[in-house]
């Protein structure tokens, strides 16, 4: 199946889900006063719905648009780098976790740090000079400029969440 | 109108204006000229900041600054390295890079600025003109009108989205709308479509998405595809010699004389924003010429550079009349711009001009001081600003990726955000690689709570869906917007049905 048809489905069933969400399940939370409005909090998403499903129906049954592009689209997929872009992704998720714990100039400066050498980069020193200015200038920025709380420090330095 | 000029001088001139003004600028060349980085991008990493600056005012100016300048940037890396860094100066280098070669870089990076220059100009003049008559009309306009005219917007989004393309220009708007009804609504104050996730409860941040549909799949395609940054290895050619001859000048003035209305007319449009206008202006131009100047099409024709500089500044502007006039964003970047402002408690629209005439103003004034500098930024100092071209791709992706979640999380303060900001920026990048476009999903988001706001309280005044046919504007709107959805598939297959005869009269 091609990657235009599988995120075609994908449309369908979110369709689906959404509409049977807004036509079974919205309702039966709605308090018995509001019943009475020409309007109910599912009114539009069941419109919203209905256009979803018949247009993803439209999209999984017709015919694939650029019938001669595909292959040369997928002879680029292969070419692509997957692998440290996967490693990326991978990093950004443990950012996100890892934010919080292990505070905020430890956890960029080592994001920085990794993410350029997984894309090749050489010259450690260089590297990690760079990140670590950048990463104690950014938390200034945002902490004393903007006034955004960031914790710098790991929880065991600067005690409780 | 020169009431409101002198408004918005006061306004704009102040020193707070201007360092926004000149800071925007600075930033959006220095980061447009980075190749793979769009205005979209750009502009959604910097809306922590403007939110911050707190006066929306100030956020516009700075937005809007950021805005031209990341075009300006994106054409000076088209000329010089041949790597478009926003879709909109991709016409730009079918004739700019070609001069470059030829040894003729710093003429075409002064014809590209002068270009701009008077593209940008004359489209913030010609805002000024048309914004208030439109906004005039709009005041008419009921809550049913509303509604009808964020449906025709949405479906010329779709329609203008290209051969093939409506369909799934269509599904994204309908996610993003789907996405919209996500959380409590203003109307009902009862939480929708969370599934029991309390971080779904206040609706999924602007911010979030802006960054998972525009940053985030462009960084991941810089990964991906590593010939997408070409750095300065490529750049052989030093700048120099800036100036154009008298005679090269009255050969582009007309050019960018036309360039500058049409561009502009066609930003205008909801859907058809730079990008198209750049390539109009591009083939118009070509059409126009004599038979050996369309020769030198392709090959390093000033008038082939002109046309789309100066097309792709005007739209530019344009695309700013449905923004502060209607309060409906044409394209991806005013959508951006609309969400930001909403952000800060301004609804754009047709009142806007009556309740806080200073932030129009001062808006438009904004945009000539940004032309100005601009052009002050681009003609002098460009073989140094150039420089920022060698930043090397092991820095850079690292550093879009933190400032994408960064911009995340200064928002919302939650990892839980960072989180969804991954999922749907890894969605976006596979539906992109699928061809499907991103900005329509991000525009239905945006527009989703209007459209519903309005749609709810014609149905509250009307009690039922009667006002569809009893107010004519409604109803011929509406007709305007299923006859746009459905016009490319019947072109289409009217073309199908005379190619299917031609192919029949040939085989005879």
């Amino acid at each position: 199946m091609s990657l235009e048809r599988s995120l075609a489905l994908f449309f369908l069933t979110i369709s689906i889900v959404y509409g049977y969400t807004a036509f079974f399940t919205i309702d039966a939370s709605l308090p018995p006063f509001a019943k009475l409005s020409p309007i109910w909090p599912s009114s539009f998403p069941k419109i919203i719905a209905i256009v979803g499903i018949l247009l993803g129906f439209i999209l999984v049954f017709s015919k694939p648009s650029v019938a001669e592009g595909k292959e040369v689209d997928l002879k680029q997929l292969q070419k692509y780098s997957w692998r440290p872009a996967l490693v990326l992704l991978g990093m950004m998720i443990a950012y996100a976790l890892l934010l919080r714990p292990i505070g905020f100039i430890i956890s960029t400066f080592s994001f920085l740090v990794v993410g350029s050498m997984v894309l090749g980069e050489k010259k450690l020193l260089w590297l990690i000079i760079i990140a670590g200015i950048a990463a104690f200038s950014i938390w200034y920025l945002v902490q004393q400029v903007l006034g955004i709380y960031l914790r710098p420090w790991p929880w065991f330095l600067s005690g409780g969440f | 109108m020169l009431e409101g000029l002198l408004i918005g001088l006061s306004t704009a001139l102040s020193f707070k204006m201007l360092l926004m003004v000149v800071g925007g600028c600075l930033i959006g060349t220095f980061i447009g000229m980075l190749p793979g980085l769009g205005p979209m991008s750009i502009i959604a990493i910097m809306i922590p900041v403007a939110i911050s600056v707190g006066d929306p005012t100030a956020a516009l100016i700075l937005l809007a600054g950021v805005y031209y300048g990341a075009i300006f940037g994106g054409s000076t890396s088209s000329i010089l390295i041949n790597a478009p860094g926003v879709a909109g100066t991709v016409a730009t280098s079918f004739d700019g890079y070609p001069m470059a070669r030829a040894g003729k870089a710093g003429k075409a990076l002064t014809v590209a600025a002068i270009a701009s220059f008077c593209g940008g100009t004359v489209g913030a003049i010609l805002l000024m003109g048309f914004a208030p008559a439109l906004a005039s009309v709009a005041l008419l306009f009921h809550s049913a009108e509303y509604f009808a005219l964020m449906v025709v917007g949405l479906s010329a989004i779709a329609a203008f989205a290209g051969n093939g393309q409506v369909s799934k220009a269509l599904a994204m708007t309908l996610m993003g709308l789907m996405l919209a009804t996500i959380g409590e609504s203003a109307l009902f104050n009862m939480p929708r479509f969370t599934y029991g996730v309390m971080n779904l409860q206040s609706g999924i941040g602007f911010i979030t998405l802006a960054m998972a549909m525009f940053a985030l799949p462009e960084a991941i395609f810089l990964i991906l595809d590593p010939s997408r940054s070409k750095s300065q290895s490529e750049q052989q050619n030093e700048i120099k010699d800036l100036r154009i001859s008298k005679k090269e000048a009255k050969t582009i003035a007309p050019v960018i004389g036309r360039q500058s209305v049409l561009g502009f007319l066609i930003g205008v449009l909801p859907g058809a924003g730079a990008t198209i206008a750049s390539f109009l202006g591009y083939a118009v131009e070509r059409n126009l010429s004599t038979k050996d100047d369309q020769k030198e099409f392709g090959n390093g024709s000033i008038k082939g550079l002109a046309a789309p500089e100066t097309a792709n500044n005007a739209a530019c502007t344009g695309s700013f009349v449905p923004l502060l006039t209607l309060g409906i964003p044409g394209s991806g970047t005013t959508a951006i711009l609309l969400g930001a402002l909403v952000a800060l408690n301004v609804t754009p629209g047709p009142r806007l001009m009556v309740d806080q005439p200073e932030i129009f103003w001062s808006v438009i004034v904004s945009m000539y001081i940004g032309n100005i500098v601009l052009l002050i930024l681009n003609l002098p100092l460009i073989p140094y600003i150039a420089k920022i071209l060698t930043v090397p791709r092991t820095y850079l992706i690292p550093f879009i990726l933190f400032f994408t979640l960064m911009g995340v999380y200064i928002g919302q303060n939650n990892a839980v955000e960072l989180l969804i900001l991954i999922v749907l920026g890894i969605l976006a990048t596979i539906f992109r690689m699928a061809s499907y476009p991103l900005a329509p999903l991000l525009i239905g988001f945006i527009l989703g709570p209007m459209l519903e706001n309005n749609f709810s309280r014609s149905v509250q005044l009307y009690d039922g869906v009667g006002f569809l046919w009893e107010r004519p504007m409604t109803g011929a709107l509406l007709i305007i917007a299923v006859f746009l959805v459905l016009l490319p598939s019947l072109r289409l297959w009217i073309s199908n049905w005379k190619e299917k005869r031609k192919f029949v009269a040939d085989g005879d």
